[in-house]
């Protein structure tokens, strides 16, 4: 038992790296999702096709399978990058799709008033979707960001099975070293619940703030 | 396409119209020459060689990943067998009166959605067996996707229930049903067709959340696909043709729920039978806010 409580700094550093890999991901998430939604209500046929295209294939992809191929797959095409890249790219690529469907679903809830009123005042398509409707949807989009905030962290874990030394992977290894599953487990647990609860309060808190009022 | 995404270009005129057809024009240019560096690249590493892909096209070798796939629906359907029961039932008890109920299956639930899969797998790989019981490699693999999932679909459900008519089971009292009839003859039969979109849209996620036999060493389709790249040096077309056929079957699973949705859109809702022409219809688990979906 008391190796594991000496082993707590160990397990908070591989706490740290779970949250630095999900907060990567999920800027790289969100901002590849923001792309992609542009692209999907672009007037330009063949970015719809690609942004749809996208969000279908990373939709029904494994995570695992994607972090499998890219981290042992793509070195044979001469494409290699650590561990910690590896997984954080992965994240990205893979919940930019996530993010593309709440980034529609919030621009879908902006009145179409909204952006009649920008047309009607000469906007272009870019102008109105970056100054009218974007900010708008993403006040409304709060909770469904969260919630896949709260999937990256959780998807973090997987990071463990390839081998990057997060909080699952610290877990394991400490249990293997010292053969103690209660206290290890539990720990990694409580690391969990916290962020996920963290992330709910906040959320809620944003959204009170953030809510639109008409 | 729908909603205000149409408004934000109208018709375009003739300058419009010039500039979108540049714009397709450039952006056909840009993806094109993605596409040919990345053939480029796998090509200059020879990667595209006849030889390296050949065996994938033997009938061994794919029958040899057809196994895994079987493997990998197996272990999909026992866990959705065991985990949609398992979830209506927490849902159940979440909506309970019984306080002692409510709060267990409302902790069960809050757990297992906030902790990742891979967690709950080792401690069934390495911590339960320290105690004493050993499970089969599909157990091991099973329980805990049960676990996760049991927990997801409960909140699905428990949506469903909520979004439902409120008028619905207030008639159901009021001609002197007891609670429990309420809830078995009135409001689940119509709260679960409500979700049954939502629902096989969350067996897309189960099935690939069995990809973590990879862990366990149960012989899934990502797991056949490791042996077989490790086999043939070919890690990259092996994991290739799994990811591939993954899209596949997901697809199928996908457009299912996709037809079940309109199907579900274009009946008389569920629930809006008696509804009147001035009331409002059912709500959908949408609407209600309860967003259950977590993806691994």
């Amino acid at each position: 038992m008391h190796e594991v409580l000496h082993h707590l700094g160990y397990l908070a550093g591989g706490l740290g790296t779970t949250l630095e890999l999900s907060l990567l991901g999920f800027a790289g998430a969100v901002v590849l999702g923001t792309l992609l939604t542009v692209m999907r209500v672009s007037p330009i046929l063949p970015l719809r096709v690609l942004g749809t295209l996208y969000v279908e294939v990373f939709r029904n992809v494994p995570l695992l399978a994607f972090l499998v191929l890219f981290v042992f797959g793509l070195p044979d095409a001469g494409i290699t990058y650590s561990l910690f890249t590896s997984e954080a790219i992965c994240l990205a690529l893979y919940f930019a799709g996530y993010v593309c469907e709440a980034v529609r679903a919030g621009i879908n809830a902006v009145p179409v008033g909204q952006a009649e009123a920008a047309r009607a005042i000469g906007m272009t398509f870019g102008q109105s979707l970056a100054l009218v409707i974007l900010p708008q949807a993403f006040r409304t989009m709060v909770q469904p960001l969260a919630n896949v905030f709260i999937g990256v962290v959780l998807s973090s874990s997987l990071g463990a099975a390839v081998g990057v030394s997060e909080l699952i992977g610290r877990t394991q290894w400490l249990d293997l070293q010292y053969d103690e599953p209660v206290p290890t487990f539990l720990l990694a647990t409580v690391g969990y619940v916290l962020i996920t609860l963290a992330v709910g309060l906040l959320a809620g808190r944003l959204q009170k703030r953030m809510a639109v009022r008409r | 396409m729908t909603g205000p995404n149409r408004v934000l270009f109208d018709a375009p005129g003739p300058r419009a119209r010039r500039r979108i057809r540049l714009a397709t024009a450039l952006s056909v240019l840009v993806i094109a020459g993605l596409i040919a560096l990345g053939v480029h690249q796998l090509a200059r590493h020879g990667q595209l060689d006849h030889a390296r892909w050949q065996p994938f096209g033997q009938w061994p070798y794919q029958r040899f990943l057809l196994q895994g796939l079987v493997r990998t629906l197996k272990a999909a359907g026992m866990a959705a067998l065991l985990a949609l029961p398992a979830g209506a039932l927490l849902a159940l008890g979440r909506l309970s009166p019984h306080r002692v109920l409510r709060l267990a299956a409302g902790g069960f639930v809050e757990l297992f959605r906030s902790v990742p899969l891979l967690l709950v797998l080792y401690v069934f790989l390495m911590g339960i067996p320290r105690a004493g019981y050993t499970f089969p490699v599909f157990w091991e693999l099973v329980i805990p996707v049960v676990l996760c999932t049991s927990a997801l679909l409960a909140e699905i459900f428990r949506a469903g229930v909520l979004a439902l008519d409120r008028g619905q089971s207030e008639a159901g009292y009021a001609l002197g049903m007891r609670r429990r009839q309420v809830m078995w003859l009135v409001v689940l039969p119509q709260a679960v067709r409500l979700v049954v979109p939502t629902l096989v849209s969350q067996l897309v996620s189960l099935l690939k959340d069995t990809t973590l036999g990879y862990v366990v060493s149960y012989p899934e389709l990502l797991n056949q696909g490791k042996v077989l790249g490790s086999y043939t040096h070919d890690f990259l077309q092996s994991y290739l043709s799994v990811t591939a056929i993954y899209i596949v079957v997901n697809a199928v699973l996908s457009q299912l729920a996709e037809a079940l949705e309109r199907r579900g859109k274009r009946r008389p809702k569920a629930g809006a039978a008696g509804t009147g022409p001035g009331l409002p219809g059912p709500r959908t688990p949408e609407s209600v806010g309860v967003e259950a979906l977590r993806t691994t």
